[in-house]
Formats: C-alpha cells, sequence, structure tokens
C-alpha cells in the first residue's frame, strides 16, 4: 500500500501523461527526421537518374556534329584519269589519296620533312578519299578542275576542334601535336573548317575510325532481332496466357507450367544466351550472330513478360462478359476469341510492347551468341551476321579512341530516344483503349 | 522452288482450301445453313487446317533432316583416299565443299571438292524440288479428303477447337521446354568439364587463371579453375548493391506509400521507375565512365588507394539500377498491409512513423525478405555493368576499394571470341552458367514462396 502511494502521491512529475508530454517533442522530432530520410531517399533516386542523364546528354549531343575541312581539291587528269576516257572501273581504281596531299600540301608550302608531311595529312579522315571518289563518279566533269569541297576531318583533329582534346600538357603524351594544332588553328583563321550535321553517324556502319563509324547497321540489326522476336513471342505468349487463363484445369501440370514462368522470368539474362549457344548454335547449327539466333534467345526471356502481362489482362476482363457469352450458346472457344479477348488486346499489347522495350535494351545473351563481331556492313536479312545496338553501344565503350566516347552516348541517346517512345506508346494505348469494369 | 516461295504457296493453299470447304458445306447443306452442325465458315477452316498442317510438318521434317542426309550422300560419293580420313578431317572437308558450292571460295579449288561440291548442289536441287512436289501433294490431297468429309452432321467446330487447344497447350508448355533446355544445356558441357577439372577443386579452390596453355612448351598458366574468388567477388559486389539500392528503395516505399500526397506520388513514382528501364550497358558505361573516375578520384584525395575498377564503383550502379526493383515491390506489399492494422496504431496514440517501423513494417516484413531476395537474384546475374565496370583479374578479398571479378563477368570473357568447344575453358564458362543458374533458382523459389505466402496470409 505503501508503494503505490509512494509512486502516484510522488512529485508532479511522474504522472503518465506528464511523460508522454515530455516525449513528445522527441517522438514529434523522429516522426520529422523519419520522414525527410524518406524525401531524401527519393531525392537521391531521382538526382541518380538526373546525373545519369545529365553525364550521357551532355558528353554525347557533340555527336551529332562533324567537323569537316574545306580543300581546294584540283582533280588532276593525270591522276585519277590518265586515258582520258572517264572509264568508271578506272575512276574506281584511282588514287584521290594523292589529290587530297597534294591539295593539302599546296596550302602547306613550307611542310618539307616526310614525318611532319604525314603528320599534315592525318588532319583527315581515312575515308576521305572515298568521299572524292563519289563525287568524281557522280560528277566526272570535275576532273581537270579546281574545285572547293569539304573534307571529314580526322576524330582528332574532330575532338580538337569541338575541345575535347587538351591543347596543353606534355607533347609526347598527347594524341595531337603542336604542330597539327597550328595547322588547325591557321585552317580555322582561314574559315576553313565547320562543323555540320553528322549524317555518317545515322547512315553508316560501324568502323574502326570514328569519323565513319555510325549506328545505322546496328539500328537494322537491332530491328531484324526484334522483327523476330515479335512474331515469335507475341503469337506463343498470347496463346500460353490464353490458355492458362481460360482453358487449363487446376492440377499439378499446369501448377509446374506457372511456377517455370515465374521462374525463367527471373533467370538470368545471361543464362539465356548460354542456352542459345548451346542448342540454337551448336546443336542446331544456326548462322551465329545472326538476328534470327538473337531473336529466338530473346523470344524464349520475353515469353514470360508477355504471358504474365497477358495473364492480368485476361483477369481484368469481368466474368459477367464470360457467362453472358456462354449464355447465348457461344462455346467456350468462341466466347473467348469473340468476347473476352478483344477486351484483353489493348493490355496484352502494353504488355508486349514492355517486353519488346526490355529485349531492344538487352545485350548480355546477345554476347553470347557472337552478336559482337566486328561488323562493318548493314544486314540485309536475318540470316547475316549483325549486331544490335546495346551491343554496339558495348562496342564503343570498349574502344580506346577518345572520339568513341561522344558517340558512344550520342548511341545511347539514340537507343534511349527508342525506349522512350515504345514506353510512351504503350502508356497511350493503355490510357486510350483500358477499360475499367 | 525456294522454301520461302513454298511456304508462300501453301499458304495460297490453305486460303483456297477454306473457300472449297466453306462453298462445299453450304452445298451441302442445300440452302438451309441451320441443317449444318457447324457454321459454314468453320468446315472452311476445317479444310484448311487438313490442307495446311500436314504440309507444314512435311516442310519442317524435311529442312531438319536435309541437311545431314545431303551431306552423308556426298561424303559417301568421295573418293576412297578422302572418305577413309579421320572425322575431323572430313568435317573441314564438308566445310570447305560447302563453301566451294556457295561460291565462297576465290583461287585454286581441289578438282575432288569441285566434283563433291557440284554432286552437294545438284543433290540439294533434288531435295528442293522433291520437297515441293511432295508439300504440295500432300497439300492438296489433305483439303481433298478435308471436302470429302464435309456433310451435315460433321462436327467441323469441335474439329477446329480441338486443334486451337493442342496448338495453346503447346504454346504453354515452351516455357517447362525452356527451362529444360536450360538444365541440359548448360548441365552437359559442365558435365564435361568436371571430366577434367574436378568439382571440388571448382567449387572450393582458390585460385582462378583460365588462361590455358594451348602448345606444351608454352610458358606461363596451365589453367587454374577455383572460382571461390568469383564467387566472393560476386557476393561482394552484389552485397554493396544491396548496400544501396535496398535503404533507398525502402524508404522511398514507405515515403510514397504512406507520406506522399498523390499528386506527388504520380510524378515521383514513374520517374523512379525510368530507373529501371534504362538498358544495362547504360548504366554499364556510366559505372565506367563517370563512377569509376569520380570513386577513385574521391579515394585519392582522402588518401585512399582505389583501383579504376573497384568493387564500389560497380556496386553503387547496380544498386541505383536495383532501386526501383526493390520500391516498387516493397511499395505492393506495404500496400497490402490491412488498413485496420493502422487504425489500430494510431488508436493506441503511435505517431505515423512509429506505426511503420513498429507495426506495418513487421507486418510487411516477409514479403519485404522475398522482395530483397529477388533483387539479390538480380544482382547476381547482372552482367553488363560488371563487364564494362569491375576487373578482369579475380581477386580474393573482400576490400570494395580493390578490383574484384565476378561469375558473369568471366562467363562472357570465356566465351567471347574465339571458341573450342573441347577447351576446359570453355567449358568452364558452362560451369559457371550453371552455378549462376542454380543460385538464381534457389533465390527465386525461396522468394517467391516467401513471397506467396504473406499473400494468403492478408487475404
Amino acid at each position: 500500500m505503501n508503494e503505490i502511494c509512494e509512486i502516484s502521491g510522488g512529485s508532479s512529475s511522474d504522472r503518465t501523461i506528464d511523460v508522454v508530454h515530455a516525449s513528445l517533442v522527441k517522438r514529434r522530432q523522429a516522426e520529422k527526421r523519419f520522414r525527410l530520410y524518406g524525401l531524401l531517399s527519393i531525392v537521391a533516386g531521382l538526382c541518380f537518374l538526373v546525373l545519369l542523364f545529365g553525364s550521357i546528354i551532355a558528353r554525347g549531343y557533340t555527336a551529332f556534329q562533324q567537323t569537316s575541312i574545306a580543300l581546294d581539291v584540283y582533280f588532276d587528269p593525270q591522276l585519277i584519269d590518265p586515258d582520258g576516257r572517264r572509264d568508271p572501273s578506272a575512276l574506281m581504281e584511282a588514287d584521290y589519296d594523292r589529290l587530297l596531299k597534294n591539295a593539302l600540301s599546296s596550302m602547306f608550302l613550307d611542310v618539307k620533312e616526310r614525318q611532319a608531311k604525314r603528320a599534315l595529312y592525318s588532319l583527315l579522315s581515312a575515308g576521305a578519299s572515298y568521299d572524292l571518289r563519289d563525287l568524281v563518279l557522280a560528277n566526272p566533269e570535275l576532273i581537270g578542275k579546281t574545285q572547293k569541297v569539304w573534307i571529314s576531318a580526322d576524330d582528332d583533329t574532330d575532338m580538337l576542334v569541338k575541345g575535347q582534346l587538351g591543347r596543353t600538357g606534355a607533347e609526347g603524351e598527347r594524341r595531337i601535336k603542336d604542330n597539327q594544332i597550328a595547322w588547325i588553328d591557321k585552317l580555322e583563321a582561314d574559315g576553313r573548317i565547320k562543323k555540320s550535321f553528322n549524317t555518317a553517324f545515322f547512315t553508316s556502319g560501324d568502323s574502326r575510325e570514328p569519323e565513319l563509324a555510325g549506328i545505322w547497321g546496328a539500328v537494322m540489326g537491332s530491328l531484324f532481332t526484334l522483327l523476330v522476336t515479335l512474331s515469335l513471342s507475341l503469337p506463343i505468349g498470347m496463346a500460353a496466357a490464353i490458355y492458362l487463363e481460360e482453358f487449363a484445369p487446376r492440377n499439378r501440370w499446369t501448377d509446374l507450367i506457372e511456377v517455370n514462368i515465374n521462374n525463367l522470368a527471373a533467370v538470368p539474362s545471361i543464362v539465356f544466351g548460354l542456352l542459345g549457344l548451346a542448342v540454337f548454335i551448336n546443336f542446331f547449327g544456326l548462322p551465329r550472330s545472326s538476328p534470327l539466333v538473337g531473336g529466338l534467345v530473346l523470344t524464349l526471356m520475353t515469353l514470360p513478360v508477355i504471358i504474365i502481362a497477358g495473364r492480368s489482362a485476361l483477369k481484368a476482363v469481368p466474368p459477367s462478359v464470360r457467362e453472358a457469352a456462354l449464355g447465348v450458346g457461344a462455346s467456350p472457344m468462341q466466347m473467348v476469341f469473340h468476347h473476352v479477348l478483344p477486351l484483353a488486346v489493348p493490355g496484352m499489347m502494353t504488355g508486349a510492347i514492355i517486353g519488346m522495350a526490355r529485349a531492344l535494351g538487352e545485350s548480355a545473351p546477345l554476347l553470347m551468341i557472337g552478336m559482337v563481331a566486328f561488323i562493318v556492313d548493314v544486314p540485309q536479312s536475318i540470316m547475316e551476321p549483325s549486331t544490335v545496338l546495346p551491343v554496339q553501344i558495348y562496342l564503343w565503350a570498349d574502344s580506346p579512341e577518345r572520339a568513341f566516347v561522344e558517340r558512344t552516348s550520342a548511341a545511347i541517346m539514340v537507343l534511349l530516344v527508342f525506349l522512350i517512345f515504345m514506353n510512351g506508346l504503350a502508356v497511350y494505348i493503355r490510357k486510350r483503349f483500358e477499360r475499367r469494369w | 522452288m525456294q522454301k520461302s516461295t513454298l511456304l508462300f504457296l501453301l499458304v495460297l493453299l490453305s486460303a483456297a482450301a477454306y473457300h472449297i470447304g466453306r462453298r462445299r458445306s453450304l452445298q451441302v447443306a442445300g440452302g438451309t445453313v441451320r441443317s449444318l452442325h457447324s457454321l459454314p465458315s468453320y468446315y472452311g477452316y476445317y479444310a484448311a487446317l487438313w490442307c495446311g498442317i500436314p504440309a507444314l510438318l512435311v516442310l519442317f521434317l524435311w529442312t531438319a533432316f536435309e541437311n545431314s542426309i545431303v551431306i552423308q550422300l556426298v561424303v559417301s560419293a568421295l573418293p576412297e583416299e578422302l572418305s577413309s580420313a579421320p572425322p575431323d578431317r572430313i568435317g573441314l572437308l564438308v566445310n570447305d565443299i560447302r563453301n566451294v558450292a556457295s561460291g565462297a571460295v576465290a583461287g585454286e579449288i581441289e578438282p575432288a571438292v569441285e566434283a563433291a561440291a557440284n554432286h552437294y548442289l545438284r543433290l540439294k536441287d533434288t531435295s528442293n524440288r522433291l520437297l515441293s512436289v511432295l508439300a504440295t501433294f500432300v497439300a492438296i490431297t489433305g483439303a481433298a479428303y478435308a471436302r470429302q468429309r464435309i456433310s451435315k452432321e460433321h462436327r467441323a467446330r469441335n474439329h477446329v477447337e480441338k486443334s486451337i487447344t493442342v496448338f495453346l497447350i503447346v504454346c504453354s508448355t515452351l516455357a517447362v521446354f525452356t527451362t529444360i533446355g536450360i538444365v541440359l544445356s548448360v548441365l552437359f558441357e559442365s558435365i564435361r568439364f568436371f571430366k577434367e577439372v574436378p568439382i571440388t577443386e571448382f567449387l572450393f579452390g582458390l585460385d582462378w587463371s583460365p588462361q590455358m596453355a594451348i602448345r606444351e612448351d608454352q610458358v606461363g598458366s596451365s589453367g587454374a579453375f577455383g572460382a571461390v574468388p568469383l564467387f566472393v567477388g560476386t557476393l561482394l559486389i552484389s552485397l554493396i548493391a544491396m548496400l544501396v539500392a535496398v535503404p533507398i528503395g525502402l524508404l522511398s516505399a514507405i515515403y510514397l506509400s504512406e507520406y506522399a500526397s498523390s499528386r506527388f506520388r504520380a510524378t515521383a513514382k514513374p520517374l523512379l521507375e525510368i530507373l529501371a528501364g534504362i538498358p544495362t550497358v547504360v548504366y554499364g558505361f556510366f559505372a565506367a565512365l563517370v563512377v569509376a573516375p569520380f570513386v577513385r578520384d574521391l579515394g585519392a584525395r582522402i588518401g585512399l588507394d582505389v583501383s579504376s575498377e573497384s568493387a564500389l564503383a560497380a556496386g553503387l550502379v547496380m544498386g541505383i539500377m536495383i532501386i526501383p526493383f526493390v520500391s516498387s515491390l516493397s511499395d505492393d506489399f506495404i500496400n497490402a498491409v490491412p488498413q485496420s492494422l493502422r487504425d489500430g496504431a494510431y488508436a493506441l496514440g503511435a505517431t505515423q512513423s512509429e506505426t511503420i517501423r513498429q507495426v506495418i513494417i513487421p507486418a510487411a516484413l516477409p514479403g519485404i525478405v522475398g522482395g530483397v531476395l529477388l533483387a539479390v537474384s538480380r544482382a547476381i546475374g547482372e552482367t553488363m555493368i560488371v563487364v564494362m565496370a569491375a576487373g578482369l583479374t579475380a581477386n580474393l578479398t573482400a576490400n570494395p576499394l580493390a578490383a574484384v571479378t565476378t561469375v558473369t563477368t568471366q562467363i562472357v570473357t570465356l566465351l567471347v571470341g574465339d571458341q573450342e568447344f573441347d577447351s576446359p575453358k570453355t567449358l568452364a564458362a558452362f560451369a559457371l552458367g550453371l552455378v549462376l543458374f542454380l543460385a538464381t533458382l534457389a533465390l527465386n523459389i525461396i522468394a517467391l514462396h516467401i513471397v506467396r505466402k504473406y499473400r494468403e496470409q492478408y487475404e
């Protein structure tokens, strides 16, 4: 009895309500802190997003421009057409390199030394002579005349003009030497250097020379691969979803299939690459590096995504639709194909587009089946060796040339544009056609 | 006839068969469609199926076996001194013959090879002709059979629906076959690997240097296949990734589902989910180009020696990639906690954060653990980030500032480039693939089981 009296009759601060009041400040602070942590983590996530996009755009936007140099080229008939017959096959073989070298030398008469001359010639792109050849083939009247021609510059020149290559530092460690810098500055002062839209980046295939390298080959490879993937995974995925959701009896076999689909959705993509290598290439002997094999591998990979999305789209169709269809005498198959499926198609399409977007960005399994080869030609069919956009990015990211950094970033930007477009399309379809019951 | 032309012809024939079947059913009905068992279009489909499917089967089987049979015939027709060569020589020879036949070889060609190539081309030509005739014949016979079967009582709809059901079942079993395919393809090569390298050495060995001496007299590496450094490296990078992803993902999920206004939620959630849609190769580039140099410079400034391919950089970026995965899964589980639990806690006077920490998180914990396990399995299997940003040398270390290598990195480096399928170096990649598959499979099964148990709890 005494003890109780002592507790309740002690100083007033020991009452429960006072304890609560005293702790309230602390608890409110804890509340505020906790809330702040949550907000901070979202901000952190968004910061990463901004940093990622920012760093890639900041590095890549310059790749959409290419430096070119104006040369007064004398189309010397002695060099390119000694017979004077304008024979196209002879014009094909002619030494256009010499024309360019002559044009450059005539501009810098003081350059005499062999080594200095070589440094001077290396300001121009290695592919410049082909541009000149095409020019002459298209317009043979040029022979014997002198004309100002814009010639695309070498990647180092390009980098220097864009200010991405340092002018300072020990000369021995620099890609571009002092005399080259002086020549470029002189050309620039003469108004003979301009930056124009880089069409080669969008129209040509891969190359070891950054200024000649483009993404068109990889884009076509991606297109063929996705075409194979889409034409296989969409019908198969839809069929599987329809069976599992509408017709499958609830038994062990169905459970097994479901567990398998869920597991496949979480299997690392590189394992699918191993499967493709062992089964499609080594066992069936399909051509290595081809979009066909790539498409098959990506089909197996995206099937679970499409099946899962398709099932939830079918599940969202209310049972009353099914009952009504059955009630007026439709067979179960007619009920599904005439009434349920049309209502579920927008949801299925959304899932399919998201699956395709994932397939478009996938690269690890394609490394396994040889789509990393260095391929210059633009593929024309699903059987030809090719590469895809993400793998092209991987290949360029590995290249040592400084100019490939901006091209890699630019290729990433192109890839992201495609992905944003596809995801936007999925969102649009969902918003436009989705029905709430 | 080209196979694509043949395929097109078969499609045309099927379309014609549809019309024939439909017309026939109307004819049989004598103008009163109601007397038919099925709608006329079903008789059309019935005829089209009979026309197309057997012919397609013939085409498929023929294509599957054509090559090996033709090669067999060509080899058996080779002169004695060539056909008695060992099998690998014959393989090379067959390649030569094929190249000559496709006109891909310039320069001198042995007369025997050229004769064989001509023989090969003739056989191919004959085979193609035979196939065209056979497939067309099968298609027409099928259509004729179906047309003859059509009568008033014939249950065309049931037949058609049955074949559609078979197609649906076959499609849905593809997932099972894919799993079997993965297991078998990885397992076979792994068994071949374990014949050369004991499994205990692979699983418990501490030394990994897969470069094999190709010639006997080559100096240097003899090939060591102890995969422990790879496992440790993988786990180290995954751990770093989880240390980034779990707190950020979980806290942002809590904020989004418990605190945020619906407008904030509607903007922030899709923005965060963009992170999940970015291709991994982009993250790899970001890691190698931005994060790794940043980490190295930061380390240099505070006097730490950080490798330029540090585990920290790769793990950090991988963590960023996994944030939306953790956050959207946790979001689901937090939302699944019944409102009554929250109301109960508030009624007892708990603040919102106390409710979250002491009621909601414990209630959602099994689901969150399942989600984190799924995220771990994703981190272990992630390839491009580590290929581009982690190292290649196998270091047995737990130091996040050092360069480590991972299972997926090694699979890629072992398999990209020239391959020989009899060297342990190539086969090792499949053994690593087997380990990777089993590890992620186990994690997935456990995680999915936990998640399912959790879902049932509140349903």
